[in-house]
């Protein structure tokens, strides 16, 4: 029984090492201290600072910035260990956390791995042999034939098999080349025909398997645990439908829509494929579950905590880090399945420095602003023990799971975790994962959990990189979303309503950002008992003189459509914004866009920190956080708008909106700038466009190079980028090698200009 | 604690106001006719007052700006607004200059000068309005920037020069050129300053020739726009005159060259805002030159009555009298006032007030100067010098009495002690005319010869050697023809208005009464400065010049 059990209770580990960093290695040091666990980070070069290093009791430096030569270092981990005296190895996911070797490589060394046993990893990790697993061992996989039998009437026999509507694909293919999709038994052969042509053409065989076809698919998966004791328990399910690029960015739990029969089944079924593997410590067993039928199918098993699991923490009120420490010690899981409570609902969402509107492609660069929503919890809330409903001999799993437990949840307070492993100012670099944090809330119904989560999304801001805040705002407020639609086509089923066309900035945040402006240049002295009246007679200028300042905004959007290097961009439109400075401390604003102009009079406006300006326009009082990013100060000022100012505002009441707005430089300044400019080498020097990683440099000193010849490749958040020679010439310097990571605006090759 | 105690002594004093003997009580009836009358007629006054500032603001008008404008040049207007820190005062000095002097419309004499903040740094501003007249120099814009130099150099400011100046108007050079207040005091007085340690800057915007040529040449420091500045002794036309040379403007004395060849120049800038901007900085590298503004010893606080009372109060016909105090009522913090000898020489008022928080003497004039009247202001300015208070006037006088009783009593000669004592006292001294300043009154009640810090007029205000009544019935009696009186009359009636005076900087400027208690604070804060003086030594720290030998108090 569990008591005797507990009397034999292992002792935890004296200290462990997180192998990992971010968010993850924070997660696994806080549960560690509350535990009165040491631990022991590791951290590449760049990281020296970063926050899991802060946090842990000891940290050592396993080598330069690449993962490959740092966190990928399973030789590096284990001699740390042995320096530390760590007994055990959290790997967090990613990184080493699925790397069979590793964790044989640990336990040669005697060192424990906070994971599954290594052959577990291995047989999850082949899709084949998984499936092999899993349809032994009775879990469902999606139906199919994937044999050498070829006859067209045999495969429309199996296909009937199946199910229509069904999928034709080209055994070697890939990239959607020799698919088809069949509605019909009638359609069949020529579908098969035009499929195995395709096939033949692009793969040399026209070999084809026939699969269920799943119109609308949903990613659920279940989140298990198992001991060593042989016992397994699952904590529900999460759904993890909503994805881009192939990668969650929203996650809950629990799953909407299913029923407690479904709920039932797939846990069962997530137990049993456990079990099939002589699985150990915290897994996920992801299924494909297709909306139209009800029906689910096994996808594959992630062996590792994963980035989502703090949403199942919500709702059991458990904490997962603790229960694989737990295992990882030898003891027996905290609770039985019946003991396992179901409480509320919760959701995760994921800040990625990303452009959403760019195909979501990763974003870099320095964060000069985060203010994020207060925390309520850092760990799950803790919901009331359940009590076990243990009956005589039925306590099985499928028992327990068929009833399902769950703990009446309107008294359930809203909570919010952060998960975050970096603080600003600091830098999204270009070696790691672009996630900045997670936001995880739980309330008591989705609705509620929604709505906590989109007021803590409005209250997340981010300047310096671009991120999915607002996208992710949209997404928590999309009606079918809402109702709990969700499949794995959703961003692309809705991306109109997800994506709306941007707004032009509005009026009243144009004059907050003026006010801004002229506020920051110019503080208005807060007078004292004693200011001379030369302070606290603001704006007193007497016969008639009014201090009118005019301010250009132009709108970042605009600006930014000018690539670099390429021709100027169009022509940003100029919205002026004019400022009067009445005595008093009020200010009269006027708004000139090309759809007219919108006068605010007696604004009293005041700035509350360098980043919060307090304004009342037109009766209504707004407190809005505006953020300047000023250009880096050795960029010579220029048209281009990153050698300009930009003003992020966060509006008040703008849903989380944040408009982007460039001041121009002056245009003596510009004019400086320029000089600048054609001095240094003429225009053919090529900077760095972004921080980036050297790639490969393709010239040296001396070479002839003809314009649109590659120079550099720079990569930056896994994205390629080919600098060419804007002109012809000889190169005269190369700033640069091979590996070197390269701040924005470095001068990476100069060159010669070819004598006309 | 010293907060602490501020605050204890402060809430003290708020909760000590209602019942305090120097709170002084408004016994005036603001429903009367009599002041509503009053007020209707100031109101109108004061109205035709700010249309004519209005006017002069414009400068040369429209068409003058948008030719400034089409060679990319900021206005005078727009230069300083650009120069001065936003949100802060600007004591603008002496708007009506030249108004209906001369035939031409010289509008404020084509000078804008002022007290304004740069930097942080209180500074005085000369500005050429270039769209008058291409800013060249009539005898009062001669007047009006030797009047500003002498602002900074009693103040000890600093001086920015906003240069856009043809030179003198040749017609005029007579009356501009040879005398010792003429164009060369203006160079005298760079001189002068920069000796004293008063920064002087010049930021050269447009054509800076001939005499102009020295005001970028003799500053400490100065810059020029590319393109658009330029300093020579003798433009294009006059150097082909005097050697045949032919030469266009930008060479002969343009920015690149200023700044790359001769080094007449110190910064080269790109544009208008450019310039100023880089004025800006330089201010804010003054280091201590100049001297510090010292706070005020104690929090300011608004006067118990509105200001706006002042109109109704006052009134615009001097013969009807009114009583000072309701007028220091609405001027003084907490509309308390420390009166001295309250019950002796009722006719002029003295007392101890704070304005925005400094410390004030306050002479007032509440009737004729009779003998005991002299001695008692006498007393009281002896007082002030001897604590180092600065003084203010306010004028509404007809003058010290006359008669064999009057000269009996000797008025002469205690009249003669007030004057003396106006004259020697070691403290700034500040002068507002609210009603009339007659003959000798004028002396003793500090008008322009007795250099005040400054002297402003109300819009009703009336300067002249004797008042209206007695100079009719002195014409009658000494005249031998009855014609000439009322054209002599209306003569001297009209040359004894604000407005003629203002044009002709008698005073600093005509100002509205409800902005009198801003524009003193202003004032005595530039008084209270910290400032080091040459050749004194490191105990030579004194808040105003003077040596302080001064004269002991002695009872009248």
């Amino acid at each position: 029984t569990v008591a005797d059990s507990l009397s034999v209770r292992n002792a935890h580990f004296d200290k462990i090492l997180i192998a990992n960093r971010g968010e993850i290695a924070c997660r696994v040091i806080r549960t560690a201290k509350k535990l009165g666990i040491k631990t022991v980070a590791v951290y590449s070069e760049v990281d020296a600072d970063s926050m899991h290093v802060q946090l842990a009791d000891e940290a050592y430096c396993i080598g330069p910035a690449p993962s490959a030569d740092s966190y990928l270092r399973g030789d590096k981990i284990v001699e740390i260990c042995k320096r530390s005296g760590a007994q055990a190895v959290h790997p967090g996911y990613g990184f080493l956390s699925e790397n069979a070797k590793f964790a044989e490589l640990l336990a040669q060394e005697g060192i424990v791995f906070i994971g599954p046993p290594a052959n577990a990893i291995v047989s999850m990790g082949s899709k084949s042999e998984s499936k092999k697993i899993m349809e032994n061992a009775s879990v469902p996989v999606v139906p199919g034939y994937h044999g050498k039998n070829q006859d067209p009437d045999f495969l429309l026999e199996q296909a009937k098999k199946i199910g229509f509507p069904v999928l034709i694909k080209a055994v070697h293919g890939g990239g959607g080349k020799g698919m088809r999709t069949v509605f019909s038994a009638d359609e069949f052969h020529s579908a098969l025909e035009s499929a195995q042509r395709e096939s033949l053409k692009s793969f040399s065989s026209p070999e084809v398997l026939v699969e269920k076809y799943i119109t609308t698919p949903r990613h659920v998966e279940v989140q298990i645990f198992s001991d060593t004791l042989g016992n397994t328990v699952c904590l529900w399910e999460r759904d993890c439908s909503v994805q881009r690029r192939n990668q969650k960015i929203i996650e809950e739990a629990p799953a909407p829509g299913l029923s407690e029969e479904v709920r039932g089944r797939l846990g069962e079924k997530a137990v049993e494929a456990a079990r099939a593997v002589g699985y150990r410590g915290a897994g996920t067993v992801e299924f494909i579950f297709d909306c139209d039928s009800g029906e689910f199918y096994f996808m594959e098993m992630n062996t590792r905590l994963q980035v989502e699991h703090p949403v199942t923490e919500m709702i059991t009120g458990l904490d997962l880090v603790e229960w694989q420490l737990e295992v990882a010690a030898g003891n027996p899981l905290p609770l039985k399945q019946s003991q396992i409570p179901l409480v509320g609902h919760a959701f995760e969402a994921r800040i990625y420095a990303e452009n959403p509107r760019r195909d979501f492609l990763p974003d870099s660069g320095d964060v000069v602003h985060l203010s994020t929503p207060e925390p309520t919890h850092i760990f799950a809330p803790s919901l009331p023990p359940v009590e076990s409903v243990e009956t005589a001999a039925t306590s099985t799993t499928t028992e327990a799971l068929s009833r399902t437990v769950h703990i009446p949840s309107p008294a359930i307070a809203p909570s919010l975790r952060l998960e975050q492993g970096f603080t600003a100012p600091g830098t999204i670099g270009v070696f790691y994962d672009p996630m900045i944090a997670k936001l995880v809330v739980h309330a008591s119904t989705r609705n509620e959990a929604l709505r906590v989560l989109r007021k803590a999304l409005e209250e997340y801001k981010v300047v310096g990189v671009n991120t999915n805040v607002e996208f992710l705002r949209a997404l928590a407020g999309h009606e079918s979303f809402e109702k709990g639609d969700v499949e794995t086509g959703f961003i692309k089923k809705h991306y109109d309503s997800l994506f709306p066309t941007t707004t032009e900035p509005s009026p009243e945040v144009l004059a907050q950002a003026a006010l801004f402006v002229v506020l920051r240049d110019h503080p208005v002295s807060t007078p004292s008992a004693l200011s001379s009246p030369w302070t606290s007679l603001v704006s007193r200028r007497f016969g008639g003189d009014v201090y009118n300042r005019t301010i250009v905004f132009e709108n970042a959007e605009d600006a930014a459509e000018g690539t670099e290097g390429e021709a100027e961009a169009k022509d940003p439109e100029r919205i002026v914004v004019h400022v009067k400075s009445l005595s008093g401390g009020l200010f009269d604003v006027s708004v000139q866009t090309r759809h007219g102009e919108t006068v605010y009079n007696d604004v009293r406006a005041q700035l509350l920190s360098p980043t919060t300006l307090s304004s009342t326009l037109a009766s209504k009082s707004l407190r809005t956080t505006i953020v300047s990013q000023p250009p880096p100060a050795s960029l010579p000022a220029s048209r281009a708008p990153n050698a300009n100012e930009r003003l992020h505002v966060f509006a008040a009441d703008g849903a989380g909106r944040k408009t982007t707005l460039v001041l121009p430089a002056p245009g003596w300044l510009v004019s400086l700038g320029s000089d600048v400019l054609s001095a240094s080498a003429g225009g053919a020097t090529l900077k760095a466009p972004m921080p980036s990683v050297v790639v490969e440099v393709k010239v040296r000193v001396g070479q002839a190079v003809e314009k649109g010849d590659p120079v550099v490749v720079l990569e930056s958040m896994k994205t390629e980028t080919v600098l060419r020679a804007r002109k012809s010439g000889v190169v005269r310097s190369v700033g640069c090698a091979k590996g070197e990571m390269v701040p924005e605006g470095k001068v990476l090759v100069d060159f010669e200009e070819e004598a006309k | 604690r010293t907060m602490l105690h501020r605050s204890l002594q402060h809430s003290a004093r708020h909760a000590r106001r209602a019942y305090h003997a120097s709170v002084l009580p408004s016994l005036i009836s603001t429903s009367s006719p009599e002041f509503t009358a009053k007020s209707q007629a100031m109101d109108a006054l004061v109205a035709e007052f700010e249309a004519k500032v209005a006017a002069a603001r414009q400068g040369g008008g429209a068409k003058a700006a948008e030719r400034m404008r089409s060679k990319g040049k900021k206005l005078p207007r727009e230069r300083l607004a650009l120069l001065l820190d936003p949100h802060t005062p600007f004591l603008e000095l002496s708007q009506l200059a030249a108004h209906d002097v001369y035939s031409d419309n010289v509008p404020g004499a084509g000078l804008i000068t002022g007290i304004g903040r740069i930097s942080g740094r209180e500074c005085v501003v000369v500005v050429n309005d270039a769209t008058v007249k291409g800013g060249s120099y009539y005898p009062l814009t001669v007047k009006k920037h030797i009047r500003a130099q002498e602002v900074a150099r009693e103040h000890g400011l600093p001086c920015v020069y906003v240069v856009e100046s043809g030179g003198a108007a040749l017609p005029h050079q007579a009356n501009v050129f040879p005398d010792k207040e003429h164009f060369g005091r203006i160079f005298y007085n760079m001189a002068q300053m920069s000796a004293l340690g008063i920064p002087q800057i010049a930021i050269v915007h447009g054509i800076s020739v001939a005499g102009g040529a020295y005001v970028p040449a003799m500053a400490d420091e100065n810059i020029i726009v590319r393109e658009q500045g330029r300093i020579f002794l003798a433009g294009p036309p006059l150097v082909k005159a005097a050697t045949g040379e032919v030469v266009d403007e930008e060479t002969l004395g343009g920015g690149m060259m200023h700044s790359s060849e001769s080094g007449v120049t110190d910064h080269l800038a790109r544009d208008d805002e450019h310039a100023i901007a880089i004025a800006r900085g330089i201010v804010g590298d003054l280091g201590t030159a100049g001297g510090r503004m010292l706070p005020p010893p104690q929090p300011a606080e608004d006067p118990v009555y509105p200001a706006h009372e002042l109109h109704g109060i006052v009134g615009t016909d001097l013969k009807q009298a009114f009583d000072m105090r309701d007028v220091i009522a609405r001027m003084v913090d907490g509309s308390r006032f420390r009166e001295f000898k309250k019950e002796y020489g009722s006719t002029i008022v003295t007392g101890f007030a704070n304005i925005h928080g400094y410390p004030v003497g306050i002479v007032a004039n509440n009737g004729i100067l009779f003998s005991q009247s002299a001695l008692k202001a006498t007393h009281f300015i002896e007082l002030c010098s001897q604590r180092q208070i600065p003084l203010l006037f306010l004028v509404n006088v007809t003058g010290y009495m006359v008669g064999s009783k009057a000269e009996k009593g000797g008025i002469a000669k205690d009249g003669a002690k007030m004057v003396r004592a106006v004259a020697c006292a070691d403290v700034p001294k500040f002068t507002v005319i609210v009603g009339g300043s007659y003959g000798a009154g004028n002396y003793g009640m500090c008008g322009r010869a007795y250099s005040p810090r400054f002297l402003w007029m109300w819009p009703n205000a009336k300067v002249s050697v004797m008042g209206p009544g007695q100079l009719s019935q002195v014409m009658a009696q000494v005249s031998k023809d009855p014609t000439k009186h009322s054209t002599l009359k209306d003569e001297i009636e009209e040359q004894s208005t604000a407005l003629y005076a203002s044009a002709r900087l008698w005073d600093d400027g005509i100002i509205k009464p409800v902005d009198t208690r801003d524009t003193l604070g202003l004032a005595l804060s530039l008084s209270a400065r910290e400032r080091r003086l040459p050749g004194s030594g490191s105990s030579g720290l004194t808040t105003w010049d003077g040596d302080r030998k001064g004269f002991g108090v002695f009872r009248m």
